[in-house]
C-alpha cells in the first residue's frame, strides 16, 4: 500500500531480520531492534491513540519515556491477548518489538480513526480546567447514580488485564560504591572514572542498548573512533570488570532517603519466548554509597496552536529514528525551532534522504553556517518565524506560517507538509535530583532550572546539569564518576580525560506560548499532551485565583501524566508566571516524585504474592488435620485446624459434636501454636512479679498459676498459664498472636527499666508442639503413653506441670491444666515427635469414644466457662476489674506494670463496661459478634449502646445459644432484660453471669 | 528505607531491623503509688513531640535486640547520634551539631 | 555441604533454574542448639566447658571442630553441636549431657541456657551463586568485605527473621524458626 519509510541505509536495527507484530489487528513487519514506535513510524503510522480527555487524534511525539501520546497495551503474542494477559499504557517508545507481538491502541470506541468520544473535543468549552470541580457539585444526588459511574466509564487510558498476571516478579537488594544512572556520554565517562578508581559500579539505562545520545549523534567521534564504536569498547571495557554491574531496560525510578534507590529492570519483555523461570521484571533496591546522575536533557514542545496532531514530533526525536532505527518521520519534512539543534535533525535527515522542505526558526538572529548548510542541502530557511496552526487532523496536512516582529505576528502563508519536527530548546532532566530532595537553581541565561546543592551523596554531570557540547559532557561526566569514586572509596580516582568531536552545543531557546494571530477564543495550543492542558487553561486558572504553582498543577492537571511533566513543566510554568506577572523562579517549580516512569505492580509486589505473600506457619500436626480434612482459619500467620467436619457435617454441626464429646469424654486439640517463653535466671519469680498482676514469687515448683499481663495505662494485654519449672525457671504461656509482642514487652522492661535484674527470655514458641487433651477421660488417654509421670490427682493436681518422657523416651512437659473448664492435659513435645505422640494419644482418644477439635469448639467450650480471649472480650481499654477478674491481682504487691493506673479516676469511675453473659428470652436466636445492646428495643436515634456483644456461640452443654457481653455496669444489671436492635428487630436478651457451664468448676479435679 | 547504627553491633543496618520505641529518658517511676492522678497522667501520656531534634528509643529487634537512643531531626529524618540505654543524651552544642552519625 | 558439624541429606531443594550452576540448597540435619544467656564472665566458663569460646566480637562466629557458638547479641549466645549419631535420640541425648556438663561448670553463675534444639532449621547454601540468591531476599550487603567469612548476624529474609551466618566464601549457613522454612525455601526457589 504505501511504501516504506525506511532509509535504505544507516541505523542500528538489524536490517535482516523481519519481525512480526499486529497493531489495532493489523499485521505489520518491522526489524530486529525497533522499538514500536519506530516500526510503526517505519510503516507510516504516526496516529497511535486518543487524548485522556478531549479524545483528541495523537501521534508518537519523543522517542524516549517522556512520551506522553504514544501509549498502547500490549501482549506477548495473541494467545495471550486473547486469555486477558495484557499491559496497559506501555509508551510505545520504550517497548520492543518481537515476533507476535500484539499491540493495541487505547482511549478509543469503536475504532482508533472513528472514536465517539472525540465529541469531547466539540464540547471542550465544557472541559476547561477545573472542570471536574465546576461540573460534577450538583445536585448532590447526582454523584452516585450519574456522575461517577460516566466519570468511571469514561476515565482511564488502557485496558486493565482480564486474567491473573501470569508472570513472575524478582527482587535484588544491591550495594554499590558509585551507581551511575544513564550510560549517554556523561554515564558513561563516569562510569568508566569509577570502574578505573576500582569502585564498585551499577551502571544502569532505561533503554535496551546503552550511549543514549551517542547512539544518534551522526558524525561525533571519541578517541578518534566513532561514537558508536567508542560506546561498544566503554561497554566491553565495563562488561570485563567484575565489579561493575550493567543493567540496561533498567529505569532508576525513585530515589529515597541515604542513597536508596530503587530501579525497574524489564528482563523478558522484549523476548518472543523467553525461559519461563525468568522474571518478567526484576526490582532492584539499591543503597549506593554515591550517585552519579547522568539523565540529561530532554527537549522542549512549543506550544502552537494544534501543536498535538500526528505526524507533530520533537526534532531530536526525528533524528532518532532516522539515525538510530533508518525510519524517516515523513515525506515532507518541515522542522519548526528556537535553537540550533534542530538544524541537525534537518541536516542529518535530509543526509539520509530525507525531504526536508524548511526550517523554520523563531529567531531573527541565527548562526550563518547553519542557514548556509541547509541552502546547500535545498533546504528553505526563514528566520523569524513561527508556526501558528496545523492543517490536518489525524495527520498533518500543512501549517500556516506567521512573521514575528517583537511578539506581534503577520500571517505568512501555508507550507505543506505532512511531519512537523519542533524545539523549543532543552529541558535539563533534574527528576532524580529534585526527588533526592536537592534544590534547582534557575539559570536565566540557559532558561533552566539547574540542580542546585545536593542534600544527598549525588552529584549530577552532563547536560542534566545544563552541560551542552560532547567533549564537555564527557569531561563533566569524567569528573563526577571520579569525584564519586573517591568519596565513595576513600583512595584518589584519576579523571579520565575523552577526545571528541562533533556533538556541538546548541544556543537557542524559547519558553511558554508561541505567539500567534489566530483567533485566541477558537484555536488550542497543548502544554500538556497527556493531560490535554492547553496554554488557555493555565492561564484560566490564574484567572480563577490558583496563584501556587502547585495549585495551578492541581487544578489543570498539567504536569501530573506518567511523563510528570518533563516535557509541560516548563511551558507551562513560563505562561503561569506570564499570566501571575512574576519570574519564573518567584513562581518556582513543582517537586517531582517517584516514580519516574509508571512501574508495575507486580516489580513493586516482587516474589510478595500468592502462597509466598506472608509467611505461612504450620504446626507439626497440620498435616494430619489436613488429611482428617479440617477446615482451617488464620490465626496471626498460623493455619490452625478450625473444626474436623465428619461427612454431611456442617461447620455447626461439627463444632456441636466436638463440644460434645469434649465434655462427655475426650477430646484433642492442637496448641502448638501458643507463645512459649523460657525465663530463666535467679531474678526469674521477681521479673514476673512485675510484669503480671499475679503473685509468683510462692508459687511452688511443678505448679501453675494463669497469669494475666496489663500494660502500663492498665489495660490487659495478653494472658496465659505459666508454670514453674524450678527454683529459677519458668515456662510461659502466651496467646497465639501475643507471642511476639509479649516478649518485646517483657524485654523492653528488663532492658530499660529493670536492668539490674539476673533473668534473662528465650522464645521456645516453636521448640515444644503442644498436644491438649480435655474431657473427663482425658487422664484415660494420655496414661497409658507417659513413661514416668504419676497422673494421680494426689501426685498431679490440677495446674501443675512435671517434666518426663512419653512413648518410651520422648522427653516432654505435662501441664495439667485446662481451657475448657473440663479435667485436661497439655502435653509439651519436641515437634520431631510431635506427630507420632499426637497419633497415639488419638488412638487412645478414638477408642474412648473422644475425637479432634478444632479452635471454633475450643472458643465455645471457654465461652461456656465465661473465659476470656483477649482480643475478643478485651480492646485494648478493659481493667482485669472489668471481666472479672479483679481475682487475679496480687493486692499485696506493691507494683507491677500497670497497678497505678488500675486506680486512676476513669479507670474506677461508674458506668464502665463490665463482662456478662447474654441469654436471648426466645432461646433460639443466635446473636451477631459485634452487635450492639441497648436498654431499649427501639432506641431514639443517637442514643448510646450500653455495650456490645463480643462472643456468641450456640452451646451443646447448655442447649441454647450464649453470649458473653461488655455492658455499662454489666454486673449490676444481671437479671435485667436488655436488647440487641438487628435489622429484623431487636432481640430481647436476659443478662445473666458469665459462666454457664458447672459453676463449681467440680469437673476440673476428677 | 533509613539506615540506623546499632551501637552495639556497630554496623548500619535499614530500618526494618529495627522497632521504634517512644521518646527516651522517660524513667518509669521507682514508687508509682506517690504518684497523684495528674503526675501519673504526664508520665503515661504526655511527650515532648519536638519539629527539630528528638531524643528516642529504638531496639535492634532483628539484630541484637538491644533497645538503644537516638537524637533523630523529626524535620530531616536525619539520625543525629546513637548511645546506649542509661546514657545522658549528647550535648549537641558540644559537637558542633550534626556532626556525629 | 557436609562437614563436621553439619550433615546435609543427599537430596537437595529446590533453586531456580536460573540459578548459577554448582549452586545447592540443602536442610541440615538434626543439631543440638542452645541458647545460652548471661554476662561475659559466665560466657567464658561456658566456652571452655563446650570447647568454642563465646565471641565477644559482635557479629563474630566462633567454631572448633563439631561445634559452633554464634554472637547473637551483648548477652546472648547460639551453641551448635552435631550429635554422634543420626535420629531424635542422639539429639536428646547431647543435648541432657550438655545441658548438664554446662551447668556444672556455671554453679551458682547467674545465667539462662535453654534448650532450641527443635526451634531452629538450618539450611546450608553453596556454591558460585549463594551471594545473588540470597541478596533477592537479604539486604545485606554480602561482599566478602562487608559480610566476610565468620560473620553472624540475626537479620531479616523478606518477611521472615533469620540467622545468616557466611562459613566459606560461597557458603552461607541460614537458621530459622522451623515454621518459617517452607517460606524461606519457598522464596529461594523462586528465586
Amino acid at each position: 500500500m504505501t511504501r516504506s519509510f525506511r532509509t535504505s541505509k544507516g541505523g542500528r536495527i538489524d536490517r535482516a531480520v523481519p519481525v512480526t507484530f499486529t497493531f489495532d489487528g493489523r499485521t505489520l513487519t518491522g526489524r530486529a531492534g525497533d522499538t514500536l514506535a519506530s516500526a510503526l513510524l517505519a510503516n507510516g503510522i504516526h496516529l497511535v491513540g486518543r487524548s485522556f480527555k478531549y479524545h483528541r487524534p495523537r501521534g508518537i511525539l519523543t522517542a524516549g519515556s517522556e512520551e506522553p501520546n504514544a501509549l498502547v497495551g500490549v501482549a506477548k503474542s495473541a494467545a495471550a491477548a486473547a486469555a486477558g494477559q495484557s499491559v496497559p499504557n506501555l509508551r510505545a517508545t520504550q517497548v520492543d518489538i518481537h515476533e507476535g507481538l500484539v499491540a493495541v491502541s487505547q482511549n478509543r470506541w469503536p475504532s482508533l480513526g472513528f472514536d465517539i468520544g472525540a465529541v469531547n473535543d466539540r464540547l471542550s468549552p465544557l472541559f476547561v480546567s477545573g472542570f471536574y470541580y465546576k461540573t460534577f457539585m450538583w445536585p448532590k444526588s447526582f454523584w452516585n447514580r450519574v456522575y461517577e459511574p460516566f466519570i468511571r466509564a469514561a476515565a482511564g487510558l488502557g485496558k486493565a488485564p482480564t486474567a491473573p498476571d501470569p508472570d513472575r516478579y524478582a527482587n535484588r537488594y544491591a550495594h554499590c560504591d558509585v551507581l551511575v544512572a544513564g550510560s549517554g556520554p556523561a554515564g558513561l565517562a563516569a562510569a568508566l572514572a569509577a570502574a578505573r578508581a576500582g569502585a564498585r559500579v551499577i551502571l544502569a539505562d532505561e533503554q535496551a542498548e546503552p550511549g543514549g545520545s551517542l547512539l544518534h549523534e551522526a558524525g561525533a567521534e571519541i578517541e578518534g573512533q566513532s561514537a558508536t564504536v567508542w560506546v561498544s569498547a566503554a561497554m566491553a571495557e565495563l562488561a570485563g570488570n567484575d565489579r561493575v554491574t550493567l543493567l540496561p531496560r533498567t529505569t532508576v525510578f525513585g530515589y529515597f532517603n541515604q542513597n536508596f534507590v530503587a530501579l525497574a529492570e524489564r528482563v523478558t519483555d522484549h523476548l518472543a519466548s523467553p525461559d519461563p523461570s525468568l522474571p518478567r521484571e526484576r526490582l532492584w533496591q539499591v543503597r549506593a554509597r554515591q550517585v552519579v546522575l547522568a539523565t540529561g536533557a530532554i527537549e522542549r514542545p512549543l506550544v502552537f496552536p494544534e501543536n498535538d496532531r500526528p505526524g507533530i514530533m520533537m526534532a531530536e526525536a526525528g533524528r532518532i529514528y532516522a539515525n538510530r532505527y533508518g525510519v524517516l518521520p515523513g515525506r515532507a519534512i518541515a522542522v519548526a525551532t528556537a535553537c540550533d539543534s534542530a538544524w541537525r535533525a534537518a541536516f542529518d535527515i535530509a543526509a539520509l534522504g530525507g525531504n526536508v522542505v524548511a526550517v523554520l526558526d523563531m529567531r531573527g538572529d541565527v548562526d550563518p553556517l547553519l542557514k548556509e548548510r541547509a541552502r546547500a542541502l535545498s533546504i528553505r530557511v526563514e528566520t523569524g518565524c513561527t508556526v501558528t496552526g496545523v492543517k490536518g487532523s489525524k495527520r498533518v496536512q500543512g501549517v500556516l506560517l506567521g512573521r514575528l516582529v517583537g511578539e506581534t505576528v503577520s500571517s505568512a502563508g501555508s507550507l505543506a507538509c505532512d511531519c512537523l519536527l519542533i524545539s523549543g530548546g532543552w529541558t535539563p532532566n533534574v527528576s532524580l535530583h529534585s526527588q533526592a530532595r536537592g534544590k534547582l537553581d534557575w539559570n536565566p541565561e540557559k532558561g533552566a532550572f539547574l540542580p542546585g546543592d545536593p542534600v544527598q551523596a549525588q552529584r549530577s554531570a552532563g547536560s542534566c546539569r545544563g552541560i551542552d557540547g560532547l567533549a564537555l559532557v564527557l569531561a563533566d561526566g569524567a569528573r563526577a564518576g571520579a569525584e564519586a569514586a573517591e568519596a565513595a572509596t576513600g583512595s584518589p580516582a584519576d579523571v579520565p580525560t575523552f577526545s571528541a568531536s562533533g556533538g556541538d552545543a546548541s544556543t537557542g531557546w524559547w519558553l511558554g506560548a508561541v505567539p500567534h494571530d489566530r483567533n485566541p477564543a477558537r484555536v488550542r495550543a497543548f502544554v500538556d499532551f497527556q493531560n490535554d492542558v492547553t496554554a488557555k487553561d493555565v492561564k484560566l486558572a490564574v484567572r480563577e485565583g490558583m496563584h501556587s504553582i502547585e495549585h495551578i498543577k492541581r487544578y489543570t492537571t498539567t504536569g501530573m501524566a506518567t511523563d510528570q511533566g518533563r516535557l509541560s513543566n516548563m511551558n507551562a510554568l513560563s505562561i503561569a508566571s506570564t499570566a501571575l506577572a512574576n519570574e519564573i523562579p518567584q513562581v518556582g517549580l513543582t517537586t517531582f516524585r517517584q516514580p519516574y516512569t509508571p512501574v508495575t505492580f507486580g516489580t513493586l509486589a516482587t516474589t510478595s504474592r500468592g502462597d509466598l505473600f506472608d509467611p505461612v506457619r504450620r504446626t507439626p500436626i497440620h498435616d494430619w488435620a489436613a488429611a482428617k480434612a479440617a477446615a482451617f482459619e488464620d490465626v496471626s500467620l498460623w493455619k490452625r485446624a478450625w473444626y474436623f467436619p465428619k461427612s454431611g457435617e456442617d461447620m455447626h454441626a461439627a463444632v456441636l459434636r466436638e463440644c460434645r464429646t469434649v465434655r462427655e469424654s475426650v477430646g484433642l486439640f492442637d496448641a502448638s501454636t501458643l507463645g512459649k517463653i523460657e525465663v530463666v535466671g535467679p531474678d526469674a519469680a521477681e521479673f514476673l512479679e512485675r510484669i503480671y498482676t499475679n503473685p509468683w514469687k510462692k508459687l511452688g515448683i511443678g505448679r501453675l498459676r494463669y497469669g494475666l499481663m496489663l500494660n502500663e495505662a492498665g489495660f490487659i494485654m495478653d494472658d496465659g498459664v505459666v508454670g514453674r519449672i524450678n527454683e529459677d525457671c519458668f515456662h510461659v504461656t502466651t496467646t497465639t498472636g501475643g507471642a511476639p509482642r509479649v516478649l518485646a514487652h517483657m524485654e523492653d522492661y528488663l532492658q530499660t527499666e529493670w536492668a539490674d535484674l539476673k533473668v534473662w527470655l528465650t522464645s521456645t514458641t516453636e521448640q515444644w508442639a503442644v498436644i491438649a487433651v480435655q474431657g473427663p477421660k482425658a487422664r484415660e488417654a494420655i496414661a497409658p503413653l507417659v513413661d514416668d509421670i504419676d497422673l494421680a490427682t494426689e501426685a498431679m493436681p490440677h495446674m501443675s506441670v512435671r517434666e518426663g518422657h512419653v512413648m518410651g523416651g520422648i522427653p516432654c512437659r505435662l501441664f495439667r491444666m485446662s481451657f475448657t473448664g473440663e479435667a485436661g492435659y497439655e502435653i509439651n513435645v519436641p515437634p520431631s515427635r510431635a506427630r507420632q505422640v499426637w497419633e497415639a494419644v488419638f488412638a487412645n482418644v478414638e477408642r474412648l469414644g473422644g475425637c479432634a477439635y478444632g479452635t471454633e469448639t475450643m472458643h465455645v467450650l471457654r465461652a461456656e466457662k465465661g473465659y476470656i480471649i483477649v482480643g475478643q472480650e478485651t480492646d485494648g481499654t478493659v481493667t482485669p476489674d472489668d471481666v472479672g477478674m479483679a481475682w487475679a491481682i496480687g493486692k499485696a504487691k506493691p507494683d507491677f506494670v500497670g497497678k497505678r493506673s488500675l486506680a486512676r479516676p476513669d479507670l474506677v469511675a461508674p458506668g464502665r463496661k463490665q463482662l456478662v453473659g447474654l441469654l436471648t428470652r426466645d432461646g433460639r436466636a443466635l446473636l451477631e459478634e459485634g452487635a450492639q445492646v441497648t436498654a431499649e428495643a427501639d432506641p431514639a436515634p443517637r442514643t448510646p449502646a450500653l455495650g456490645h456483644v463480643t462472643s456468641s456461640y450456640m452451646s451443646a452443654a447448655a442447649g441454647r445459644p450464649i453470649a458473653l457481653a461488655m455492658i455499662a455496669n454489666g454486673r449490676a444489671r444481671h437479671g435485667e432484660i436488655l436488647h440487641v436492635p438487628m435489622p429484623n428487630g431487636a432481640i430481647a436478651v436476659e443478662v445473666v453471669p458469665p459462666l454457664f457451664v458447672d459453676p463449681e468448676g467440680s469437673r476440673l479435679n476428677v | 528505607m533509613l539506615l540506623i547504627h546499632c551501637p552495639c553491633c556497630g554496623v548500619d543496618r535499614p530500618e526494618i531491623e529495627f522497632r521504634y520505641g517512644g521518646e527516651a529518658h522517660i524513667a518509669r517511676p521507682v514508687q508509682p503509688a506517690d504518684f497523684d492522678d495528674r503526675q501519673w497522667a504526664e508520665f503515661l501520656y504526655m511527650r515532648t513531640n519536638p519539629k527539630g531534634v528528638m531524643a528516642e528509643r529504638w531496639r535492634h529487634v532483628h539484630g541484637c535486640g538491644r533497645f538503644f537512643n537516638a537524637l533523630r531531626d523529626t524535620v530531616s529524618d536525619r539520625f543525629i547520634a546513637v548511645y546506649q540505654t542509661g546514657e545522658p543524651r549528647p550535648d549537641l552544642s558540644a559537637t558542633g551539631g550534626e556532626g556525629a552519625r | 555441604m557436609s562437614d563436621t558439624l553439619f550433615h546435609a541429606p543427599a537430596e537437595a531443594l529446590a533453586l531456580p533454574p536460573h540459578a548459577a550452576a554448582g549452586t545447592a540448597l540443602h536442610r541440615a540435619g538434626p543439631l543440638v542448639r542452645f541458647v545460652f544467656r548471661g554476662d561475659s564472665g559466665a560466657a567464658a566458663k561456658v566456652g571452655e566447658a563446650f570447647g568454642v569460646s563465646l565471641p565477644q566480637t559482635p557479629l563474630a562466629a566462633g567454631r572448633a571442630g563439631d561445634r559452633a557458638a554464634l554472637w547473637q547479641g551483648p548477652d546472648e549466645w547460639l551453641l551448635l553441636a552435631r550429635p554422634a549419631a543420626d535420629g531424635p535420640q542422639a539429639v536428646d541425648g547431647l543435648a541432657r549431657s550438655l545441658a548438664g556438663e554446662l551447668a556444672a561448670v556455671l554453679g551458682d553463675t547467674p545465667h539462662s541456657l535453654v534448650d532450641v534444639s527443635e526451634r531452629n532449621i538450618a539450611l546450608l547454601l553453596e556454591g558460585p551463586g549463594v551471594a545473588d540468591l540470597l541478596n533477592a531476599h537479604v539486604f545485606l550487603d554480602l561482599d566478602p568485605v562487608a559480610f566476610p567469612v565468620g560473620m553472624v548476624t540475626r537479620t531479616l529474609f523478606t518477611k521472615a527473621e533469620i540467622v545468616l551466618w557466611r562459613t566459606g566464601s560461597d557458603r552461607f549457613v541460614l537458621e530459622c524458626w522451623r515454621s518459617f522454612a517452607p517460606y524461606v525455601e519457598g522464596l529461594l526457589a523462586e528465586g
